[in-house]
């Protein structure tokens, strides 16, 4: 007779670990344990290396300028002085901008506002880094993409403002902007959704014989999504001409890194498993983002395959002005972060190479000031949110489908009629 | 003029766009090499190139997500997606992207992509290879549900829809693809062959988006169905004596409502017929609509005959599938009330 199969054995009880982070409200943070390499300690190979090479540098960290702010190493990429400039000058823009259109939401001129601030050097330098033809899928804190390259602020201000003067029209929620001249993809509040679609883009412009290479761009928190193992899949399979940037700062709304997989391995890392290039990046140190995104691009434009970079940052402010940062982690934990700002680190590099001084920030710190308060005006002239009328209330059933069909036409004619019955007097 | 099943119409609907425009590509699991596990995109491969026809990962997302970001860079996706039970990971981007692409971006970036999709039970494939989900499509803003049931029409239909400016899905009646379907399941197939809708041109020719074909004129009740279930409508007709007209509606977004209303004046009954489960499905839709346009012509309340609302069960599909029994007493139902 055999022994009857007990129906609990005699085993250890199981335990389910939820990650929590190091730091709640009232603790203060320490981040002395944190390891980071020194600048310039990273070894950077040619762009030409089979990915498994670059692997080693998914656990390392890319950086350029050290704490005196001198720019050091093998990734250093010797920019001209006045790119440098340009560089401060468009991060400084988009903080100005995001403070302004922050207080603009506060003041109840719109609904909503996402501001990037800690994260301006990754989308401005990676701007000046990739060729103006090459295309972008972002997320909504790569604002400082369309800012380098040149979007006019006050059209951004309409589209915050789904005012008269908003190229889409009203239809989206602030800051989901897009603009095809500017190589920037409709924004999705979908998360991770854009990851794939720039695997496609960068999938067509090979299949064409093209030159251009595309950037999809994701939070470390919307990594946990399908779409981004698929983005990674097909990149991979197809040898993509692409950049998959991960931009981890720390914190997706409430939910640390570590719901997301911080704590067993980095973002990066996952390049391994997809057997792409990887790398970890300072993405408070401009020169690093710039240095690694020009690899990378030069890797994907010669034939040479994706390349996942993470830039490990820190989310400064709340995930958006619907967010209050104190219920979840220490007030003032962003001044503890030793990475730094990208601002103060890029400006004391060019005070460093005796190209920069108080006395011009200043100078410059009041002509942006000028700049995005002289387009907020203008963008205001066409109105903001609360002012928006019923003047163009037929457009929102166009491009639903390049040809109206019956059954939006009479709804277009229902909405207007009760439009009219509302106001008590027509309307266009 | 050329004899073709469903799958030979639709591969030649590939191999007409592809030879005209260089910028159609052919994705999907095992649709290059092989040519698809139906062989609708068989040859494709050989007679356009790796670039144009290629094996997809299996991964209904990625297959979505990339061919949005194909049709940003200007190129015309037509992709499969091997079964319709298998779409639903590429839900969130069919759902929240492609379709809104064009309205949230201004009209700036369309989204001129085609998802073909075989639907449909009948073939003894269980649970995840016999849905009809079409009901999870016609209720997305932006896009456009194509449901062809012959070859002729598969053909004309798959053509206008590559070259639609707007992303529309494709779904084909698989228990069909060999040859129309009465019901009977206990009898014979009969080939495409001695079907007159098998007769399919060669070249170039369309069937619009968006309107209806009256498959059978008739004065006592008007049925409104679409896929494998035409042919089951048009047989119960003539098995049970009936002089129905019947309405294949071939797109149901944009529906051709006209053809509908003018039926339902006509006949002042109205059987709507799907294979897929009864609550919400397209047929609800369209009970709605007759209602709301034709009440006072009609003289007895709109009948729906459909599937159960159960999953596809595998050992019971043919008391699920809403067969000539089922056509019969609903029939008899809307005819006699």
């Amino acid at each position: 007779m055999t022994e009857p199969v007990p129906t609990r054995r005699n085993a250890p009880v199981l335990a389910l670990h939820v990650p929590e982070p190091a730091y709640r409200p009232g603790d203060t943070p320490d981040f002395s344990s944190l390891v980071i390499p020194a600048a310039g300690d990273t070894p950077r190979p040619e762009p030409s290396v089979r990915a498994g090479e670059t692997h080693p540098l998914t656990t390392a960290l890319v950086r350029v300028l050290d704490e005196q702010g001198a720019a050091v190493g093998p990734w250093n990429p010797r920019l001209d002085p006045d790119m440098l400039r340009a560089m401060l000058r468009n991060m400084k823009v988009v903080r100005v901008f995001d403070d302004r259109m922050y207080r603009a939401q506060r003041q109840g001129k719109t609904s909503f506002y996402m501001k990037c601030t800690g994260e301006e050097a990754i989308a401005v330098a990676a701007a000046y880094a990739l060729d103006r033809e090459d295309m972008n899928f972002p997320t909504y804190r790569q604002q400082g993409l369309l800012i380098a390259r040149g979007y006019p602020l006050e059209t951004m201000m309409c589209q915050i403002y789904s005012n008269a003067a908003d190229p889409l029209h009203g239809r989206q929620l602030p800051i989901m902007y897009s603009d095809k001249a500017h190589g920037f993809f409709s924004i999705s509040g979908n998360l991770g959704t854009q990851f794939p679609q720039a695997v496609g883009w960068a999938m067509a412009s090979a299949i064409k014989g093209d030159s251009r290479i595309a950037m999809g761009w994701i939070g470390e928190g919307a990594t946990a999504e399908g779409d981004f193992h698929s983005a990674l899949t097909f990149a991979s399979v197809y040898q993509a001409p692409c950049i998959l940037a991960v931009v981890n700062n720390q914190w997706a709304i409430s939910s640390f890194s570590g719901i997301a997989g911080a704590e067993q391995a980095t973002f990066a890392s996952r390049a391994v498993g997809y057997g792409v290039a990887g790398l970890r990046v300072d993405g408070n140190d401009a020169l690093a983002v710039y240095a690694a995104v020009r690899w990378a691009a030069e890797r994907a434009r010669s034939n040479g395959g994706p390349t996942l970079i993470e830039f490990f940052t820190y989310r400064a402010e709340g995930h958006s002005t619907s967010d209050d940062p104190t219920g979840y982690r220490p007030a003032g934990e962003e001044q503890q972060w030793p990475l730094g700002d990208p601002i103060a680190r890029l400006k004391a590099h060019l005070v460093s190479l005796g190209e920069w001084d108080d006395e011009r920030d200043a100078a410059l710190d009041k002509e942006i000031d000028a700049e995005v308060r002289k387009a907020q005006k203008a963008a205001e002239s066409q109105g903001v949110l609360p002012e928006q009328g019923f003047d163009r209330i037929g457009s929102m059933f166009e491009d639903v489908y390049a040809e109206t069909p019956w059954h939006l036409r009479e709804q277009r004619e229902q909405a207007l009629a009760e439009a009219r019955e509302y106001l008590g007097h027509d309307i266009a | 003029m050329t004899t073709r099943n469903m799958i030979q119409a639709i591969n030649d609907a590939h191999r007409v766009v592809m030879a005209s425009d260089p910028d159609v590509i052919v994705f999907g699991e095992d649709v290059g090499f092989f040519g698809g596990v139906f062989r609708a995109t068989e040859g494709l491969q050989k007679a356009f190139g790796k670039t144009r026809c290629f094996d997809a990962p299996i991964s209904e997302g990625g297959i979505v997500g990339s061919a949005i970001g194909m049709a940003a860079y200007g190129l015309k996706p037509v992709i499969e997606i091997q079964f319709a039970d298998y779409i639903y990971p590429g839900y969130d981007q069919i759902v929240s992207e492609l379709a809104r692409m064009r309205y949230r971006t201004a009209g700036e970036w369309a989204m001129p992509v085609v998802i073909r999709s075989p639907y449909g039970g009948g073939i003894f494939g269980g649970q995840t290879h016999s849905q009809s989900p079409e009901a999870l499509f016609t209720h997305i803003a932006g896009m456009k549900t194509v449901i062809p049931s012959t070859p002729y029409d598969a053909k004309g239909l798959l053509i206008a829809a590559i070259e639609d400016p707007d992303p529309v899905v494709f779904f084909e009646p698989k228990r069909i693809y060999n040859g129309p379907f009465d019901g009977h399941h206990d009898r014979p197939v009969t080939p495409w062959a001695k079907h007159p809708a098998s007769e399919v041109p060669d070249g170039h020719y369309t069937v619009p988006l968006g309107k209806a074909a009256v498959v059978r004129a008739g004065e006592a009740v008007t049925i409104l169905t679409y896929g494998t279930m035409v042919h089951v409508a048009l047989a119960a007709t003539e098995e049970n004596g009936v002089d129905a007209e019947v309405i294949d509606l071939r797109t149901l977004v944009p529906l051709d409502i006209d053809t509908i209303v003018e039926s339902v004046e006509k006949t002042g009954r109205c059987l709507v017929v799907q294979e897929a489960t009864r609550t919400s499905g397209f047929g609800a839709e369209l009970a709605a609509l007759v209602q709301e346009r034709c009440f006072y012509h009609l003289e007895a309340p709109v009948v729906r005959v459909a599937g159960w609302d159960t999953p596809y069960p595998h050992a019971y599909e043919w008391v699920y599938f809403p067969g000539p029994l089922r056509m019969k007493n609903a029939l008899r139902q809307v005819l006699e009330s």
